[in-house]
């Protein structure tokens, strides 16, 4: 059981495999859009980027600081996914 | 900048060093098999590897370039950050468990995993080496750079000092001393950056460092001589003390304040110059260099908003939204070439809007982005590209994945590094803004902005922060010389060449490898003092996004991928990468000193063609070689190379 490469590992069953492979696709997916709208709305909207949006802060830092946090989020979400269900 | 030898921040930097040599040797007792040395033992727990993953991860570029880059650029420099924090999402949705399910020792051993072909090990190492390389001499050329301001050593010395100590740490115990090293400086960076963050909000903006004389009409100078620089916006003046100014002439364009009207005369503010020689000899403003003759220290806020002098403290949204209704004088260099050979950098003020400066495109790097140059915005594409997909193929980042036990843990442990991490460069952020407003900068170097915040503070903490500054820059080389060392015993000597090997050999043969690559990396430290640490970590990633990205998630999700298609891939992502790079137009202008025009490619980053291209070239190989595969699954014996 101990070795984490044994196929009697539990983590290294086909189907935990998959399904965990499947959860990461998605939540990669998800990040990806956010990450390709940041990119594109600096090199083709800039000008919207400086507009002021939260509490006095411009859209550009509140996307960028957003991009951090959403990394953090979906990579716990992504955690609760992949744990083994009863 | 002349600086004062520093003795706290010598002996706590000596403390360090003796601290983690110690524990080295210590661990060194007991890491005696292959599995401990290459892998330590994969017993290290997901938290401690999640810290390590920032201590491997966060290196000089990332401490020291960032904070420099919005220190004098604002905004952009957070752009690196969100590039290179998004790619450790790559890390943990796609190549995480797998990478630890399928490799023993080095990611070789993963992509090689179903195929068992010494050519894929031949290619994968030959591109580890590489990036390794890529990654490895910025952090010496750092490491050289910053010892001369932060510990008064000569620049040799940093990079001998670091290049001892490293390969010391990782002959003695391999991956077991290299993750308690990065564990250790992980939380120290962190931590330390939340104090300072901490103080810089409490200390708030205020307008009375002493400011440049700006926006002068030029007739109210006095001087002996007054001269127009030919071609250039600056006046010279020859003062009556002997001294010579510069005087920089404000575009009338631009907004400048106080608010005087545009006359005939032209408006001028005060510059400051540093003068090489010939015989090497330095002069500010005129005068020899000397520590009562230097330049002064720079960065502060011209305005805030309503009149204010000063804020107070702030809380962190407060903080940027008074920054970007603020003013803040930053300082641009202008270099000329002057009648007796020798150079003059011209360093002078500028008032720039907060505004502008919270807002993508205000670095020479970035500026294509406020550009309508379509190649100049696929530039930044392309980098955000290649910072995106190159985390997670950084082979001295991968190897992490081998120190844990299972892929749970693998899971776990990049959860905690995407935390650490992303904190750090929330951090960086408002340490990068702090210095940009601290009135201590150093026009002359970008990398000691951080360090130099610090000291705006006091001393003890400038201490800490040049100690920790420089223990970066060794838990990062120590991770890339596992990684070269993995990959020329394990994966050459072993797999390619076959040498025989028992457990003990291969540990033998691991440790003279990193001592090779020791001693390697400090000889290129040496040779490439004069180059920029920024750009090559940026080729790094582009070049390991290339060259294994491609082959990593298709051999993942890809059925079809064949043997010949991976080798392919690498070898192609690889050479085309760094032959782009070679041929970019900003190697051109900084590595080979020639026109910049000359350069054959569009823009320089090449990772928005060379990624894609490494996918292709996979998956048309692998189409056409994939009758050799059915004859191998039909049970018939292929030849390996």
């Amino acid at each position: 059981m101990d070795d984490p490469q044994s196929l009697e590992h539990p983590d290294n069953h086909p189907e935990t495999v998959s399904r965990n492979a499947r959860n990461g696709l998605i939540l990669f997916v998800v990040y990806v859009v956010l990450y390709a709208g940041f990119m594109f709305m600096n090199a083709f909207a800039p000008d919207r980027m400086k507009q002021p949006i939260l509490a006095g802060v411009n859209l550009a830092i509140i996307y960028g600081m957003g991009l951090i946090v959403a990394a953090l989020v979906l990579a716990l979400v992504y955690m609760q996914l992949c744990k083994p269900r009863p | 900048m002349h600086y004062e030898s520093n003795s706290s921040a010598i002996a706590i930097f000596a403390f360090f060093v003796a601290f983690v040599l110690g524990l080295s040797f210590w661990l060194g007792r007991k890491a005696k098999s292959a599995k401990g040395y290459y892998a330590a033992h994969g017993q290290i727990g997901w938290f401690v590897n999640g810290v390590a993953f920032a201590g491997d991860y966060l290196s000089a570029a990332s401490f020291l370039g960032i904070c420099g880059m919005i220190a004098f650029y604002g905004y952009d420099g957070f752009l690196y950050s969100i590039g290179y924090l998004a790619g450790w999402i790559v890390a943990l949705f796609v190549i995480a468990e797998p990478i630890k399910r399928l490799g023993k020792f080095t990611f070789a051993d993963a992509l090689d995993s179903k195929f068992n072909s010494p050519g894929i090990k031949l290619a994968v190492a030959i591109s580890t080496l590489v990036v390794s390389t890529f990654y490895l001499i910025p952090q010496m050329v750092g490491a050289g750079s910053l010892i001369q301001p932060l510990l008064g050593l000569e620049y040799k010395w940093g990079v001998l000092l670091v290049g001892i100590t490293v390969t010391i740490i990782v002959v003695t115990a391999g991956m077991v001393s290299t993750t308690w090293v990065q564990f250790i400086k992980g939380s120290l960076l962190v931590f330390f950056c939340f104090i300072l963050v901490i103080m810089i909000l409490q200390r708030g903006f205020t307008t009375t460092t002493p400011m440049p004389r700006r926006n002068i009409p030029i007739s109210s100078l006095v001087g002996a001589k007054i001269e127009h620089v030919e071609g250039k916006p600056f006046f010279r003046i020859t003062e009556t003390d002997g001294k010579t100014r510069y005087w920089h002439v404000e575009d009338s364009g631009r907004t400048v304040l106080p608010l005087a009207p545009i006359d005939a005369t032209p408006h001028v503010s005060e510059a400051q110059s540093l003068t090489t020689g010939k015989d090497g000899k330095k002069l500010v403003n005129g005068v020899p260099q000397s520590m009562a003759n230097d330049l002064h220290p720079v960065g502060s806020i011209a305005t805030l908003p309503g009149g204010q002098t000063s804020t107070g403290p702030l809380g962190p949204a407060s903080f940027l939204s008074t920054l970007q209704n603020s003013e803040v004088v930053t300082w641009s260099k202008e270099t000329i070439a002057e009648k007796d050979g020798s150079t003059t950098d011209i360093y002078y003020p500028k008032v720039r809007k907060g505004a502008e400066l919270l807002t993508p495109g205000g670095s020479p790097t970035f500026s294509g982005v406020r550009s309508n140059i379509l190649s100049k915005k696929l530039d930044f594409i392309s980098l955000m590209l290649a910072l995106f997909c190159g985390t997670a193929s950084l082979p001295h980042i991968l190897i992490r994945y081998y120190t844990v036990k299972d892929q749970s843990a693998a899971r776990k442990s990049t959860v905690v590094g995407i935390g650490a991490i992303g904190l750090f460069y929330v951090l960086t952020l408002y340490l990068g803004l702090g210095a940009m407003t601290s009135g201590a900068l150093d026009p002359t170097n970008n990398n000691l902005a951080a360090p130099l915040l610090a000291k705006s503070f006091n001393g003890t903490l400038f201490a800490i922060i040049s100690a920790i500054a420089f223990t970066t820059v060794l838990g990062t080389v120590s991770g890339l010389i596992m990684a070269g060392s993995g990959a020329v015993a394990h994966d050459l000597l072993e797999k390619y060449f076959k040498v025989p090997m028992d457990d003990h050999k291969k540990v033998l043969y691991g440790k003279c490898a990193a001592a090779v690559i020791g001693v390697i990396a400090m000889i290129l430290g040496i040779l490439f003092e004069k180059l920029n640490p920024t750009f090559l970590v940026g080729w790094a990633f582009n070049i390991a996004a290339s060259a294994n990205l491609p082959s990593l998630v298709m051999l993942l999700f890809w059925k079809r991928t064949t043997r010949q298609g991976i080798i392919a891939a690498v070898t192609v992502g690889m050479i085309t990468s760094l032959g782009w790079i070679l041929l970019s137009a900003q190697c051109f202008k900084d590595v080979y000193k020639i026109d910049p025009t000359r350069s054959p490619v569009p823009f320089s980053q090449p990772g928005l063609v060379t990624i894609p291209l490494g996918f292709i070239v996979l998956i048309v190989v692998s189409l056409m070689t994939a009758a050799n595969r059915e004859e191998r699954q039909r049970g018939f014996a292929v030849v390996d190379e």
